[in-house]
C-alpha cells in the first residue's frame, strides 16, 4: 500500500468539514477517518446514556501533598537549563458556569525544542536534550489559575500520511469537579503553519473550537530578559452536583 | 457562559509522563479488602492495544465517594478511589482496589473505567460491574437500559479468589458499551 499524500489527506478533511459544518459539534469525532489510527480504535455503537451518580458527579482530590512547587518548571529539573526558547504558559481552568476549577491537577508532557519526546518509542532523529525531559505537573489555584514555565516544543514527524508534520503543541490533563469533567487535550501556539494540514487538529471540525485550543501570545505575560508569555483558558463542562447544593453555595 | 474545551488524542507519548508508581494499587494488593480488576484492551481486529491509558474511579466499601487527597503519593493504609494504569505491551491491564459499595440505593456496585489512547481522539468512559451481584446487577438502572445482549461488556467475570475480569473492546463484535453522561459532544 502506497502512503497518501497530504493532498489526499488534505481532502478527506475538506470533506469531512463540509459535511458537518454547522454539527455544533465541540469534541472531535472519534472516526476522523484522516487520523488513520482512528481506524480500528472508535467504538461503532452509539455511546449508552447514562445517569451520573455520585461517585461521577464527584472528582479525585489531589494536593500539594501529591505535586510539589517545582513541578511546574520544566526549565529547572535538570543540572542545565534546556536548549530552546523559554515560554511561560498561564490561564484559568473553569467549569460551564465560569467558576474557577480549585486545587487540582493538571499534567502536562511535551516534545523538546527539536521536536523529540524523552520517550522510549520516539524514533525521531532529532537531538535528546539532557536538560528537558519535559513532563510537568501544577495544583490549580484558588481562582483555578496555573503558570507554567518550559521550553517551546518543536514540531515533529509522524507516520500518517507522507511528509506529515504535527504542529508544535503541549499536551495537557485536566481533572474537574466531576469525574465526567475529565479532560486530556493539546495546546498550540499561534499561527502555526501546520494548523491546516494536522489531521488531528482538524478532527474538531469547528473552527471556533479548534480555535479553543490555540493559545494567545499575551506580551503582559511575557518577562523582560527571560521568557515569553502565552495565556490559555480552559473549560471543563459536564454534570456536576449542583442541583444537591443549597442556593447559597455557589462559591463553594 | 464559557464554551467547552475540545479534546485531542492522548498520543503515543505519555509513558514517561501519565502513569506513575503505585498508579494501578488503588488499595494495596496486600490489603484484605484489596481485589483485583483485570482485562485487556482490544481493538476493532481483536488485536491488543499496548499504548491505552486506562483511570479508574471507585467509590470505597460504603458506597461513598473518597475525598482523600494523594492518588499520586499514596498512603498505603489510604484509600484515595483513584488509580491510574497503562496497557502492557500485550494490551493488558491490573488495579488493585476495593469493590465498591453501591452508591444509591436500586443501583449495583460499579467501579468508573477511562479509556484514553493513541487514535482515540476523545476518551471514553464505562463502568465496570460485577458478575457476583447479579441480584443487584438485575435491578441496576443502567444495566436495564441496555439491550441485552450487550449488557455482559459492563460486568466483569469471576476469575479467581476477589480477582475480577472484564475485556474492553473499543471496536467490533462485543463492543464495549460506552457512556454518555449528557456532556457537550
Amino acid at each position: 500500500m502506497t502512503e497518501p499524500t497530504q493532498d489526499v489527506v488534505s481532502a478527506e478533511i475538506a470533506d469531512r468539514h463540509r459535511r458537518e459544518q454547522g454539527s455544533g459539534a465541540v469534541h472531535p469525532r472519534r472516526d476522523f477517518a484522516p487520523y488513520r489510527s482512528t481506524a480500528l480504535r472508535h467504538p461503532t455503537h452509539e455511546l449508552v446514556r447514562a445517569d451520573p451518580e455520585e461517585i461521577e458527579l464527584v472528582s479525585p482530590a489531589f494536593g500539594h501533598s501529591d505535586v510539589a512547587a517545582h513541578e511546574s518548571d520544566l526549565t529547572v529539573q535538570h543540572a542545565g537549563a534546556p536548549s530552546g526558547e523559554r515560554i511561560v504558559v498561564t490561564g484559568h481552568v473553569l467549569d460551564g458556569e465560569g467558576r474557577p476549577v480549585r486545587n487540582q491537577l493538571i499534567e502536562v508532557w511535551q516534545a523538546n525544542a527539536s521536536g523529540r519526546y524523552a520517550h522510549k518509542r520516539d524514533q525521531h532523529p532529532a537531538p535528546l536534550d539532557p536538560n528537558f525531559t519535559g513532563v510537568g505537573r501544577i495544583i490549580t489555584g484558588d481562582d483555578g489559575s496555573y503558570r507554567l514555565t518550559t521550553i517551546k516544543p518543536g514540531a515533529y514527524p509522524w507516520r500518517n500520511h507522507r511528509n506529515a508534520w504535527r504542529p508544535a503543541h503541549i499536551h495537557f490533563s485536566f481533572f474537574g469537579t466531576a469525574f465526567t469533567q475529565r479532560l486530556i487535550t493539546q495546546m498550540y501556539f499561534p499561527g502555526d503553519p501546520l494548523f491546516g494540514l494536522d489531521p488531528i487538529f482538524q478532527s474538531i471540525t469547528d473552527p471556533a473550537a479548534r480555535a479553543r485550543l490555540v493559545a494567545e501570545y499575551d506580551h503582559g505575560v511575557s518577562e523582560p530578559e527571560w521568557a515569553l508569555g502565552y495565556r490559555w483558558d480552559v473549560v471543563l463542562t459536564g454534570p456536576r452536583a449542583t442541583w444537591t447544593e443549597p442556593e447559597d453555595a455557589d462559591d463553594a | 457562559m464559557p464554551e467547552q474545551t475540545p479534546s485531542q488524542t492522548v498520543g503515543p507519548f505519555f509513558g514517561h509522563a501519565l502513569p506513575y508508581v503505585g498508579g494501578p494499587e488503588v488499595r494495596a494488593p496486600w490489603q484484605p479488602d484489596a481485589i483485583r480488576l483485570h482485562g485487556t484492551v482490544l481493538d476493532g481486529a481483536g488485536s491488543p492495544v499496548p499504548d491505552a491509558l486506562l483511570e479508574v474511579w471507585g467509590a470505597d466499601e460504603s458506597g461513598l465517594p473518597s475525598t482523600e487527597r494523594g492518588s499520586l503519593h499514596r498512603d498505603p493504609l489510604g484509600f484515595t478511589g483513584f488509580g491510574r494504569a497503562a496497557t502492557s505491551d500485550d494490551g493488558a491491564y491490573t488495579f488493585s482496589t476495593v469493590k465498591p459499595g453501591p452508591t444509591r440505593p436500586g443501583s449495583a456496585p460499579y467501579v468508573v473505567v477511562t479509556v484514553f489512547a493513541r487514535g482515540l481522539l476523545h476518551h471514553l468512559l464505562t463502568r465496570a460491574y460485577f458478575a457476583d451481584e447479579a441480584d443487584a446487577n438485575a435491578t441496576d438502572p443502567l444495566l436495564r437500559r441496555v439491550e441485552a445482549d450487550r449488557r455482559g461488556t459492563l460486568v466483569a467475570a469471576v476469575d479467581g479468589p476477589r480477582s475480577y475480569r472484564l475485556d474492553l473492546r473499543l471496536q467490533g463484535p462485543g463492543e464495549t458499551v460506552f457512556l454518555d453522561y449528557g456532556t457537550p459532544r
